[in-house]
């Protein structure tokens, strides 16, 4: 469809991110759309007190819709730095947000805020920590560590938009289900980045007494249009900070 | 979180460009496009990498079509391009968008936060609005949600909107119908070659009748009712061929957990599923629909089951729209290709608490049940009750655990009232599930199969072990954490409820 560069002067041109879905952000949109586009990125453990082969490194790679034209000859790299709650496989999306909270509509900002408040409230008790603190509605885990196949199960938005509403800001899994990782960029509630490694089994849910169990996600950015890789300088801090 | 990305500005020369980097440059596998990148970076990253080339550039006359798959075809019709290879993202025409009570009021939100909220929809004939999730209920948000649509539906004024007001008797609601998946096929919106897209995971059913279908979130439906488009990837096709004559005792929904089972919950993620051979083609369409509504449970992006007489026939008195079927090329390339002789298998049960957690069900006979729940756009359709109706016929036993029976939509109920049911001398199901000591059949609604508010008709509010004809056995996934769900055919299910146990179905079918 040629036409669909016709469609108003798109902001961005298309990601091929290989395996991932990718949005992109027509001008019709407010500025505050997220249409964020990712690919899968992997993640480099950065804290000391990993066991010694978690601290294997890895390429970090996100990739961002820009265009080639601002490109500077190096790359910058933000961190961002917080407690991680750790779970398994399989996690799906009934264990993320429970359907009987699904009444809550996401788009109204109260109910937003609710659903943040039952974020992985669904997983099974054997999970000793709670993600949310029964008298809390905000996590203090800001990166959620899984396994494979995260967000699997139902396509519901909410799953994401809980995640985010509750204060995680990232998700580090091993592989994510198709429906759900497209959710997470679409709404940009939080960022789905992959593992090389299964980090779930190398990481411990952070607790409060040892602040130190916690894991740092250092994210370079480079630019992915149509599979030509560009250097880009991309304003991360702003958009993980806030 | 919530912070907006800086949009850059557009590219005119790298879009006047864009032909020159055609789909044709990325390698049919994505993962190896991933690891080639990776390779390429240091932690400086100052070069360019140009994309692998093809050979052959596209000649003036056009380039060279290789064989495509009926998924690649359906989405090259929908996004007007001659040719695509798994991998290439499009910007498609959505022929349906279907949203229901729980996600339509998030997608509606989003349109109108995007599009304005004066913004009208593409297209008030291609967007079918079918309230069917949380109906029955006194929560007040679920009731609010169906008034949302409502709303919506008046201002927009969308053609087809399955509205319930009374919702003490289903039956004073004409345009009530349903199970979204289930309306979908019953109200003629399901046509072989087009592009159907939901705000549901089970979207997939659709496939069923040899169209792209896939679920989407709210933001990506609020883009879709906004501008009649969605930029999707193409996936690359696993197929599945069925051979040989469908023993009596089994039913679609084995085929299907025969299948997950075999490649994993994540087996299929980002994989279109197409099913063919001889058995297949002795399938109804009902029984195709199951086939393809848990094509998401092994992570798939659709499933598809190629056109044939038994589709034409179905779609005779229920659609008016012109359609064209479309089909894999002989030459076409699949991912994999994984071939059952259907004569082997056996009925099956996935125990909890995943989809693929497969195990014969007779090698789970010890296994002590407290309930059995028949419903869901997978388990509660027409042929699905019959196929209930026939064991109990032909133990002509009662049942010895509560059996919650869940019509999935006002025809399915209809037609249990008054279809006659094969060998029983003119029985209806009704009176079979009655003599059988099966609970009245509820109100067509999603019921119990996701849990949903507190007060849902047989929802699991305790502990149960329950064997269930719906899709998923996650932990809680019908209400209770520690519910244990086992997921069956409708013959395993109502053997089951006979004996107290997991019960293979030959026990009483032969």
């Amino acid at each position: 469809m040629a036409a669909s560069l016709s469609h108003a002067s798109y902001s961005a041109t298309f990601i091929s991110s290989a395996s991932k879905v990718t949005v992109s952000q027509p001008s019709r949109f407010s500025p505050s759309f997220k249409a964020s586009t990712f690919s899968p990125l992997t993640v480099k453990p950065l804290n000391s007190t990993f066991t010694p082969h978690a601290r294997r490194a890895v390429t970090t790679i996100m990739r961002a819709t820009s265009t080639p034209s601002s490109i500077p000859s190096d790359t910058s790299t933000k961190t961002f730095h917080g407690l991680c709650y750790v779970v398994g496989d399989n996690i799906d999306t009934d264990q993320i947000i429970p359907a009987e909270y699904l009444t809550l509509v996401p788009s109204n900002p109260a109910e937003y805020e609710k659903l943040g408040s039952y974020a992985l409230i669904g997983l099974p008790s054997s999970y000793a920590m709670r993600f949310i603190e029964p008298n809390e509605s905000k996590t203090k885990y800001s990166i959620v560590i899984g396994g494979a196949n995260f967000g699997c199960g139902s396509s519901r938005e909410h799953a994401p938009v809980a995640l985010g509403a509750a204060g995680a800001k990232a998700v580090v899994a091993e592989s994510y289900a198709r429906i759900f990782f497209r959710n997470s960029v679409a709404t940009g509630e939080v960022y789905p980045l992959e593992s090389e490694v299964r980090i779930c089994e190398e990481c411990r849910t952070g607790d409060v007494e040892n602040r130190d169990d916690s894991i740092s996600v250092k994210v370079k950015c480079r630019v992915c249009i149509r599979g030509a890789l560009y250097s880009c300088f991309m304003n991360l801090y702003q958009v993980c900070s806030s | 979180m919530a912070s907006s990305l800086v949009s850059p500005s557009p590219i005119p020369s790298f879009i006047g460009n864009k032909k020159s980097l055609g789909s044709s440059a990325f390698p049919s596998t994505s993962q190896i496009a991933i690891r080639k990148c990776k390779k390429q970076v240091s932690k400086k990253i100052v070069s360019v990498m140009a994309p692998q080339q093809s050979e052959r550039k596209p000649a003036t006359t056009g380039s060279v079509k290789t064989g495509m798959t009926m998924t690649e075809k359906i989405l090259a019709r929908a996004s007007e391009k001659p040719q695509l290879t798994p991998g290439d993202n499009v910007w498609v025409n959505v022929d349906i968008l279907m949203t229901h009570d729980v996600c339509g009021p998030g997608s509606i939100g989003i349109f109108k936060k995007e599009f304005g909220e004066n913004a009208k929809v593409w297209d008030r004939e291609k967007v079918v609005i079918i309230p069917d999730h949380y109906i029955f209920t006194s929560d007040e948000r679920a009731n609010r949600n169906v008034d949302i649509l409502r709303d919506f539906c008046t201002e927009q004024n969308i053609k087809y909107f399955y509205d319930i007001k009374d919702l003490g008797n289903f039956k004073a609601n004409p345009d009530y119908k349903g199970v979204c998946h289930v309306a979908l096929a019953q109200e003629g919106h399901c046509r072989p070659g087009e592009v159907l897209l939901g705000t549901d995971s089970h979207t997939c059913t659709a496939g069923a009748f040899g169209q792209f279908a896939t679920g989407i979130g709210n933001t990506d439906a609020g883009f879709v009712l906004g501008t009649g488009k969605l930029l999707l990837k193409v996936p690359p096709t696993l197929r599945f061929v069925m051979d040989g004559e469908m023993p009596p005792y089994l039913l679609a929904k084995d085929l299907i957990l025969q299948i997950i089972g075999e490649i994993s919950v994540a087996g299929a993620t980002y994989k279109s599923m197409e099913f063919v051979g001889t058995t297949v083609e002795s399938l109804n369409m009902e029984e195709r629909m199951t086939l393809c509504n848990m094509v998401v449970e092994a992570g798939g992006k659709n499933g598809v089951v190629p056109a044939d007489s038994t589709t034409f026939k179905y779609l005779e008195e229920k659609t008016s729209l012109p359609y064209e079927p479309v089909y894999s090329d002989a030459q076409a390339s699949f991912l994999s290709e994984y071939r059952f002789d259907i004569s082997k298998l056996e009925p099956l049960v996935a125990k909890p608490h995943s989809p693929d957690n497969r195990a014969l069900a007779r090698e789970c006979k010890d296994v002590k049940i407290d309930r059995v729940y028949i419903g869901s756009c997978t388990g509660g359709k027409t042929e699905d009750f019959l196929a209930a109706a026939k064991l109990f016929l032909a133990s002509g036993k009662k049942v010895k655990v509560p059996t919650f029976l869940v019509p999935a939509t006002q025809k399915v109920w209809l037609d249990l009232y008054t279809l006659p049911v094969p060998g029983s001398g003119g029985k209806t199901m009704s009176q079979i599930f009655e003599e059988a000591g099966c609970d009245t059949p509820a109100s067509p609604s999603c019921g119990a199969c996701l849990g949903g508010p507190k007060d849902t008709y047989a929802r699991m509010n305790e502990p149960k072990v329950c064997v269930s004809t719906t899709n998923r056995n996650f932990p809680g996934r019908m209400g209770h954490k520690e519910g244990q769900i086992y997921l069956a055919s409708p013959y395993t299910a109502a053997a089951s409820a006979l004996t107290g146990y997991v019960t293979d179905p030959r026990e009483f079918l032969q």
